[in-house]
């Protein structure tokens, strides 16, 4: 018999109402936001005084959309952030977890050494460093690729500088360092008694042994490069490299008055995060224990 | 056998080059800013300027950190009484004229004032909208932590209790955090408007209509509650799975044999729960505060910094400082000032752990 089930009937009703008291706490920003992307300002403003305001009734209609797909230029910004997020992830997900194999499963001069630097590192937070960064970016020769291939004289307003930052990432190789250490040596003994190269053995033993840390990974860098605001904010000014964050804050800030338009803009950018979470939701909540208790 | 032998010259090769690429990113784009934010603070380095930046000592701490007070009498006339305005308050000479002509107050400005018997004492501080923003990173913490905390807590204790649908309630609490900050900034902007917004209309309504519409976000007293408000409902989710993890740590047996012994549900809240779960309660109020320390998304988005500067944050003025006036110096001597704070919490939380460990060893 579970606790529940030994629960008096008052006690479990008042724990009901409780969660569902909560439950709306967290639901109805949501809803508002959904069913304000649908109205037109009259009707939202008209709604606000009863529970219409969170529903999708009256008249509704899909000109939001159409404005900020027209107006707001979101389908540029939107696959500027599909490119730096994925592209992050990928390249992460290779980089650090071949870093992580080599500190939990090679032996090598040096590593005592670079796994107490990895462990100071895990304190940095991009706050802290993102103003001389954004001063080391200026610096950085780079490449122009809008009219050929020209050498420019700094990182500033690219979609690389976006990226390139954020692939080797402290807390990432931390997390696969965990996961890869804990694996049985009997494997990487057999593997190589056979004459198989370290990187066979990190391709064909290890990664097919750690699908759980990978998509650990995958969501907690995906998450962060997506929901990116203060890097972009001050090394991303103009247009042509903006992602959907930096493409949300102006728009909100322009036509603060059309809260139609800036909700509808907020439910392109939130849905299909909504969506990833919802069906991948027991991915989700472990990512999230794994990131929690380390230390 | 040789291929031990022939394996540890190999695989040391082989390391090296599997560590390279994470290692070189990291040195780049961590390491090597940290130094750059440490070597930058003793300059007066621009972001564009083709200059290098002089070396100016600790001049840009004691811009930011000098903090001074004045005491004043109230002023009296030629008959030895105290002069008062309109109001039957005392009269003062005015502050800023004293700290610009007295040369030990050179680079000072009044901060705040308060009354203490018939004297008057200033703060005076050479960066007084950074002090205000430090104080207000403070304050925000001080809010939003036992806010969030507890509220996560809560969450985790109720989907914890063996209900039907629990795996729902979760996921409905969690569902805010992997929302981003922008966007929750941008509808809670709508949500606690002053005519239109939800947040009034609600409490107007559960009062009975006792209670007056309050412009959250444009009242100073207000907003920096209301960005706490906000910051908690986006984040606790976070928390109240890590509190979750601990909660079902604790034994069942502990459980049982408590209720054998007839301990009520608060006995046992008290005397297994809260013990079992301090070492998570103890990382979760670190990592909480640690993150409201960084506060700067829901600022910039929302509020600027305004009104009155109530809502100005040290990211916010780093970021002001150092990228938008273009004084990179001084917005990395903020950063460094941040890490600094960052760090002492860490260290804190490092040396209740060792210590606990100590205790139960």
């Amino acid at each position: 018999m579970t606790p529940a089930q030994r629960k008096r009937l008052p006690i479990r009703f008042a724990l009901y109402a409780l969660l569902a008291l909560l439950s709306a706490i967290f639901i109805f920003p949501f809803l508002f936001m959904l069913a304000s992307s649908l109205k037109g300002n009259d009707a939202i403003f008209a709604d606000v005084e009863s529970l219409r305001a969170v529903l999708p009734v009256g008249d509704l209609t899909l000109d939001n959309y159409s404005a900020v797909f027209q107006r707001g230029n979101i389908g540029h910004f939107l696959i500027n952030s599909v490119i730096i997020t994925v592209v992050t992830v990928a390249l992460g997900l290779f980089v650090n977890s071949l870093a992580a194999y080599a500190l939990a499963r090679l032996e090598w001069r040096g590593k005592q050494a670079a796994l107490v630097v990895l462990v100071v590192l895990l304190a940095v937070p991009l706050e802290a460093i993102s103003v001389p960064m954004m001063l080391l970016v200026t610096k950085l020769p780079g490449l122009d690729f809008s009219e050929g291939i020209a050498l420019t004289r700094s990182w500033l307003d690219t979609i690389y500088v976006q990226i390139i930052p954020f692939i080797a990432n402290a807390f990432s190789i931390f997390l696969f360092y965990q996961f890869f250490r804990d694996i049985p040596k009997d494997f990487d003994e057999a593997a190589y008694i056979d004459g198989a190269t370290p990187f066979q053995v990190y391709r064909h033993v290890i990664v097919p042994s750690s699908i759980p840390v990978f998509a650990t990974v995958t969501i907690l860098q995906g998450l962060a490069m997506w929901n990116q605001y203060l890097w972009p904010v001050i090394t991303v000014p103009g247009e042509e490299a903006r992602p959907l964050m930096i493409g949300m804050q102006q728009f909100f800030a322009a036509r603060r008055v059309e809260w139609g338009e800036v909700m509808a803009y907020a439910s392109v950018i939130t849905v299909p995060i909504l969506l990833a979470f919802i069906f991948f939701q027991r991915w989700f909540v472990r990512s999230v224990v794994g990131s929690g208790v380390k230390g | 056998m040789s291929g031990a032998v022939a394996r540890g010259g190999g695989t040391g090769r082989a390391a090296i080059w599997f560590g390279a690429p994470a290692f070189i990113g990291l040195a780049m784009f961590v390491l090597i800013p940290v130094l750059m934010s440490l070597a930058l603070t003793f300059t007066n380095q621009r972001l564009v300027s083709p200059d290098p930046g002089e070396f100016v000592g600790t001049e840009n701490y004691q811009r930011l950190l000098s903090v001074s007070y004045l005491v004043q009498s109230p002023e009296r006339d030629a008959a030895g009484h105290i002069v008062t305005d309109s109001a039957g308050e005392p009269l003062y000479a005015r502050a800023r004229s004293i700290t610009r002509t007295d040369p030990t107050f050179t680079g000072y400005r009044p901060m705040t004032e308060y009354r203490w018997g018939d004297k008057r004492v200033s703060i005076l501080a050479k960066d007084p909208e950074f002090l205000r923003s430090l104080v207000n990173t403070f304050l925000f913490a001080l809010l939003v932590v036992p806010l969030q905390c507890s509220a996560a807590l809560l969450m985790a204790l109720l989907v914890n209790a063996g209900l039907k649908g629990q795996t729902v309630f979760r996921g409905i609490f969690f569902s805010p955090v992997v929302m981003s900050m922008v966007i929750v900034s941008v509808v809670w902007a709508f949500l606690f408007d002053k005519d239109l917004g939800l947040f009034n209309t609600i409490l107007s309504a559960v009062s009975f209509g006792a209670f007056q519409p309050v412009d959250w976000l444009g009242n100073a007293h207000t907003a920096m509650p209301a960005l706490a408000i906000m910051s908690a409902w986006q984040g606790a989710g976070f928390q109240m799975l890590i509190l979750l993890a601990g909660l079902q740590g604790i034994s069942q047996e502990l459980y049982d044999a408590a209720k054998i012994d007839g301990a009520n549900a608060w006995q046992r809240f008290w005397n297994i729960t809260v013990p079992g779960l301090r070492q998570t309660i103890t990382f979760v109020l670190i990592v909480t505060t640690i993150a409201a320390l960084g506060l700067f998304t829901q600022v910039d988005v929302m509020t600027q910094g305004g009104p009155q500067n109530a809502t100005s944050t040290v990211m916010f003025q780093a970021i002001q400082r150092g990228v938008r006036e273009e004084n990179i110096a001084y917005g990395s001597t903020i950063s460094i000032v941040y890490f600094g704070i960052i760090t002492i919490l860490i260290l804190l939380q490092q040396a209740i752990q060792r210590r606990r460990a100590r205790l139960n060893a």
